[in-house]
């Protein structure tokens, strides 16, 4: 239990950490051109997710929770700084404990030095691998059914996790051939598009906020694990030793 | 395929296989919640987090 325990820790302190810097480098980098984007959004007709239609009355009033039409939105400023805040700081927590576990089960970090690799490795396959076939997307985008895009996404990282650490931990030929049908097939088979990409947002603030994205991705993940590598090789000891202890005691 | 890799790296005991594997399904589960949720209300929380970590939106 006390591994659990440890992870379950680990995870939440570099997730918090890597979170928190996730937020300022956002609010600094992406966010700015998503308010941006949303102008746009708003002024090309009624949109399907227009949740700041109206950011005088949003700001003013509190926001109506049992609204039948319009579902709650957290108010523009500072609620919704705080939203999103907590949403990365959340993210941050649930990846980081899926990269614990993924590395404990490889045979562990081996300190902070294997966790940035760990961390390098989630960038691949969590932001980098899913960006090439789906770019991150401004808010008034046209993109296809939303169903099969996440469907991509998550088969896309997936694939990509499975071939990175196939490539890592094992040196047969057959396992570094199928680690690469695993890299290429997602984007052989392609990502759902839209039957148009015409839209009102700019191309010239959508590469802005593309490259935001990747930079502050990769400066996250390379915090997470790097943070999670440094935190889990400081628990080893005292784990190992009570799991000693432990089995002295159900053996008495 | 993550067992097959892990017995060639030959450290993994079985009594790791529960609690890793539900340090895993948890954070599938939280990255799940706030970056797939297709409920509206947990859209809308984490809209600015979903574009920026590049998670399919809309």
């Amino acid at each position: 239990m006390s591994l659990f325990r440890n992870i379950v820790f680990t995870a939440m302190v570099a997730g918090l950490l890597s979170g928190l810097l996730l937020t300022v480098m956002q609010s600094l980098s992406t966010v700015p051109l998503i308010l941006q984007a949303e102008v746009f959004e708003n002024a090309g007709g009624e949109a399907g997710h227009s949740h700041d239609a109206a950011p005088a009355a949003g700001a003013a009033a509190p926001a109506d929770h049992h609204h039948e039409e319009e579902a709650w939105a957290p108010a523009d400023g500072f609620e919704r700084f705080i939203y999103t805040a907590a949403a990365n700081a959340l993210s941050a927590i649930g990846f980081g404990l899926v990269l614990v576990a993924a590395s404990e089960a490889l045979g562990g970090f081996k300190g902070w030095r294997g966790g940035l690799m760990f961390g390098i490795a989630g960038f691949l396959a969590v932001s980098l691998a899913p960006g090439l076939g789906l770019p991150p997307e401004l808010p008034g985008m046209p993109a296809a059914e939303l169903g099969p895009r996440q469907i991509w996404w998550v088969s896309t990282a997936a694939c990509t996790a499975v071939a990175l650490g196939l490539l890592a931990y094992t040196r047969s030929a057959i396992f570094a051939a199928l680690a690469i049908v695993l890299l290429v097939s997602p984007h052989l088979i392609g990502a759902p598009l839209p039957p148009s990409h015409e839209t009102a947002v700019p191309l010239e603030l959508h590469a802005r906020f593309v490259n935001a994205v990747y930079a502050t991705n990769l400066v996250f993940w390379a915090l997470l694990g790097a943070a999670c590598g440094m935190l889990r090789a400081r628990f080893r000891a005292g784990e190992e030793a009570s799991a000693g202890s432990a089995a002295k005691l159900v053996s008495r | 395929m993550v067992t097959k890799s892990a017995a060639t790296a030959g450290s993994v005991s079985t009594s790791k296989i529960i609690p890793l594997s539900m340090t895993a399904l948890m954070g599938l589960f939280i990255v799940g919640f706030v970056g797939f949720s297709h409920l509206e209300v947990v859209h809308n929380a984490a809209h600015d987090t979903r574009h920026s970590l590049a998670f399919p939106c809309h």
